[in-house]
C-alpha cells in the first residue's frame, strides 16, 4: 500500500520538473498561434469586404450593372452623408431613427415582458397551459404582419400602431421559449427547493425563473429583430415619421440608394443592439460554465 | 402540536402496510410498493437495500409526503404524514444544487426560503460550510467545484435546517471510489452531532453494511422487505478500515445471500419486458 502511495506522486513530481520549461514554451507557441489566427481572420473579413463593394462599384460604373435598379456603394454612402449633414426630405435623421428606435424598444419591452410573465404563468399551471394552448397556436399561425393593418385602422399613424405590432412579433417568440423554459426546469431542484421550505411562490422566482432565463435570453435575441421588422413595416403600411416611411418614399422615387442607406442605418442599429443584449446576458447568467477555448 | 407530548416517545419514522400504486403516462397500473413496514427508531441510521428499479426511491417519498401512499400509513415522529415535513433533509442523488447560486448562497437557501433574516442565515450557511471544509469557496459556482466538493454543498444545504430526519437517495452513486469513503467519513462525522434518524437508500451492498444500524434488503419489485439485518459494529467507524473486518464481511456475505436471487429475479424480469 505504503509504495503504491508514493511510486506515483514521486513519478509525477519529477515529470512536472521537466516538463515546466516547455510547457511554458508551448504555452507561448499556443498564443502566437492563436494571435496569428485572430489576424488572419480579420485580414481575409476585410479582403471579402473590399472585394464585394469593389466588385458592386466597378461593375456599376462600368454600366454592367443598372445603378438605377441596384444602386452602387458610393452612391449609398454619398446618400447617408446627405441625410446626415442636410436632413431627409421628412425632417432630421436622428429624429426618424430616435422614432423607429423608440417603437423597438418600447415593442420589445412590453412584449417581452408580457411574453415572460405569460410563459411562466402557463408554465407552472397545467389547467391554464391545457385550456389557453389552442388559441395560442391559433394567434401564433396567424400571420403577424396582416395584424399591421388592423393596427393602423385602430390605432392611428402615430406611434402606438407600430408599437402594438412590435409587441406581437415579440410576445409569441419569448412566450414559448419562457414556456419551454418553465417546463424544462429541473424536478429534482424544484423538490430539493420545496424540501428545503420554498413556498411555491419562491420556487417560482427562486427556482423556475432563473433555470429559464438561458431560454429566455436566448429568445430575446431574436425577438429584438423581430420588434425592429414590426416598427418598421409598421411604417411602412402608414406613418409620418421614422426609418420605414423613409425607405417608403425611397422606393416611391426609384431612389435605390436610399432604400440601402436606410437599410444600412437599421442593420447597425440591429447590431448595436444586440451587442447591449448580449453583454446584460452575460452579466445575467455569469454563473453558466465558460466554454473552453479551443486550441488549433 | 397537540399531539407533540403523546408522539414524544414514538419512532421517528414508521411505514404500515403501505402500498404505492401509480398510473403510468401510457395509462398502466404500475405497483413500486407493497404491503411495505419498516420502522425507524429515534437517531438511528437506517439503510436500504434492494435490485435495480424496485422502488427504493419510492419509500423516501413517501416519508417526504411528496408522494402519497396509496393504502397503509405513512407516520413521520407518530403524525401522519400530509404534505412537506420541516423536520425532514432530503439529499438527491443528482445534482438538485442551483447553478446560478453561489457555494455560500446554496448553503443559505433552507434558512432564506424559511424567513430567517439574512444576516443569520448567512452567518450559519458560513458556519456550516466551515464543517465541510468548503470555507474557502463560498463565492464558487457548482459548476467550478468537482463532484465530492458538490456534494459536500448539499449536505451543508440540507444539515442546515438541523433536520430530524434525513433521507438520502444514493446521495454517494455518481462519485469515485475514494471519494466516496471520504464523503461517508464526512456523513457519518455531521451525522453522529446531530442525533437526525436517516434512510439512507443505496444499490451499494458495502456502503450500506458500513453506515447501517440496521439493513433492509427488499425484493424484486413491487418492492417489499424481504429481511431486516442490524448490524452490531462499534462507532465511531472509519469507512477506510472496516472493510476489513471479519464482522463487516460477515455482515455482508449475510446480506448479499438475501439480495442475490432478488437482483436476478429484477434483471430476469428486465430482460422479459425488453423482449
Amino acid at each position: 500500500m505504503a509504495t503504491t502511495l508514493t511510486t506515483p506522486t514521486a513519478a509525477a513530481s519529477s515529470r512536472d520538473n521537466s516538463v515546466n520549461p516547455s510547457a511554458v514554451e508551448m504555452e507561448a507557441r499556443v498564443r502566437r498561434a492563436r494571435h496569428r489566427r485572430h489576424v488572419l481572420v480579420l485580414t481575409l473579413r476585410i479582403a471579402i469586404l473590399v472585394v464585394v463593394l469593389g466588385a458592386w462599384e466597378i461593375t456599376t460604373r462600368l454600366g454592367w450593372v443598372d445603378p438605377f435598379f441596384f444602386a452602387m456603394p458610393s452612391g449609398i454612402a454619398e446618400q447617408i452623408w446627405s441625410w446626415i449633414t442636410e436632413g431627409t426630405s421628412q425632417g432630421p435623421l436622428w429624429e426618424q431613427i430616435l422614432v423607429t428606435l423608440e417603437e423597438t424598444m418600447l415593442g420589445f419591452l412590453i412584449g417581452g415582458v408580457g411574453g415572460v410573465i405569460a410563459g411562466v404563468i402557463l408554465g407552472r399551471n397545467k389547467l391554464l397551459a391545457d385550456i389557453f394552448s389552442i388559441y395560442i397556436k391559433i394567434a401564433n399561425s396567424v400571420p403577424r404582419v396582416v395584424l399591421g393593418s388592423v393596427f393602423i385602422i385602430a390605432l392611428g399613424l402615430g406611434m402606438a400602431s407600430k408599437v402594438a405590432l412590435a409587441v406581437v412579433m415579440v410576445f409569441f417568440v419569448v412566450f414559448a421559449n419562457a414556456f419551454q423554459g418553465v417546463r424544462e426546469a429541473d424536478r429534482a431542484m424544484i423538490a430539493n427547493a420545496q424540501i428545503l421550505g420554498a413556498s411555491p411562490l419562491q420556487i417560482t422566482r427562486h427556482v423556475v425563473l432563473p433555470s429559464a432565463m438561458s431560454w429566455i435570453l436566448a429568445s430575446l435575441h431574436v425577438s429584438f429583430g423581430f420588434a425592429l421588422v414590426g416598427a418598421v413595416v409598421g411604417e411602412f403600411l402608414g406613418a409620418k415619421k421614422g426609418m420605414g416611411l423613409l425607405i417608403a418614399t425611397a422606393q416611391g422615387s426609384f431612389n435605390a440608394n436610399g432604400v440601402f442607406a436606410a437599410m444600412i442605418i437599421l442593420a447597425v442599429l440591429a447590431l448595436v443592439v444586440e451587442f447591449i443584449i448580449t453583454r446584460i446576458e452575460n452579466r445575467l447568467v455569469k454563473w453558466r460554465p465558460q466554454p473552453l477555448n479551443e486550441t488549433h | 402540536m397537540a399531539t407533540a407530548s403523546s408522539s414524544g416517545s414514538s419512532p421517528a419514522i414508521e411505514l404500515i402496510d403501505v402500498t404505492r400504486r401509480f398510473v403510468t403516462p401510457s395509462g398502466a397500473m404500475l405497483t413500486a410498493l407493497r404491503d411495505f413496514n419498516m420502522t425507524v427508531a429515534r437517531g438511528e441510521f437506517a439503510c436500504v437495500v434492494g435490485p435495480t428499479g424496485c422502488g427504493k426511491s419510492t419509500t423516501l417519498n413517501l416519508v417526504t409526503g411528496l408522494a402519497p401512499a396509496s393504502a397503509g400509513q405513512v407516520r413521520v415522529m407518530g403524525q401522519l404524514v400530509d404534505g412537506i415535513n420541516r423536520d425532514i433533509g432530503f439529499v438527491f442523488q443528482t445534482d438538485a444544487l442551483f447553478p446560478w447560486r453561489n457555494v455560500l448562497d446554496n448553503v443559505a437557501a433552507g434558512p432564506l426560503f424559511r424567513g430567517t433574516a439574512k444576516k443569520q442565515a448567512y452567518a450559519k450557511a458560513r458556519d456550516w460550510l466551515a464543517r465541510v471544509g468548503l470555507a474557502k469557496f463560498e463565492g464558487h459556482y457548482p459548476h467550478q467545484l468537482s463532484g465530492g466538493m458538490r456534494k459536500r454543498v448539499a449536505l451543508a444545504q440540507t444539515f442546515i435546517n438541523e433536520p430530524k430526519i434525513l433521507l438520502m437517495d444514493e446521495p454517494f452513486s455518481a462519485l469515485d471510489v475514494q471519494t466516496r469513503t471520504a464523503m461517508q467519513d464526512e456523513l457519518l462525522q455531521l451525522w453522529s452531532g446531530s442525533g437526525a434518524s436517516v434512510v439512507f437508500v443505496t444499490h451499494d451492498l458495502e456502503e450500506a453494511v458500513a453506515l447501517a444500524d440496521k439493513v433492509y434488503v427488499l425484493t424484486a419489485g413491487p418492492a417489499t422487505v424481504k429481511t431486516v439485518h442490524d448490524i452490531t459494529l462499534p462507532r465511531p467507524r472509519i469507512m477506510s478500515e472496516i472493510r476489513y473486518e471479519a464482522e463487516f464481511i460477515d455482515a455482508c456475505k449475510r446480506i448479499w445471500d438475501d439480495l442475490r436471487e432478488e437482483v436476478q429475479l429484477g434483471q430476469q424480469r428486465q430482460l422479459q419486458q425488453a423482449s
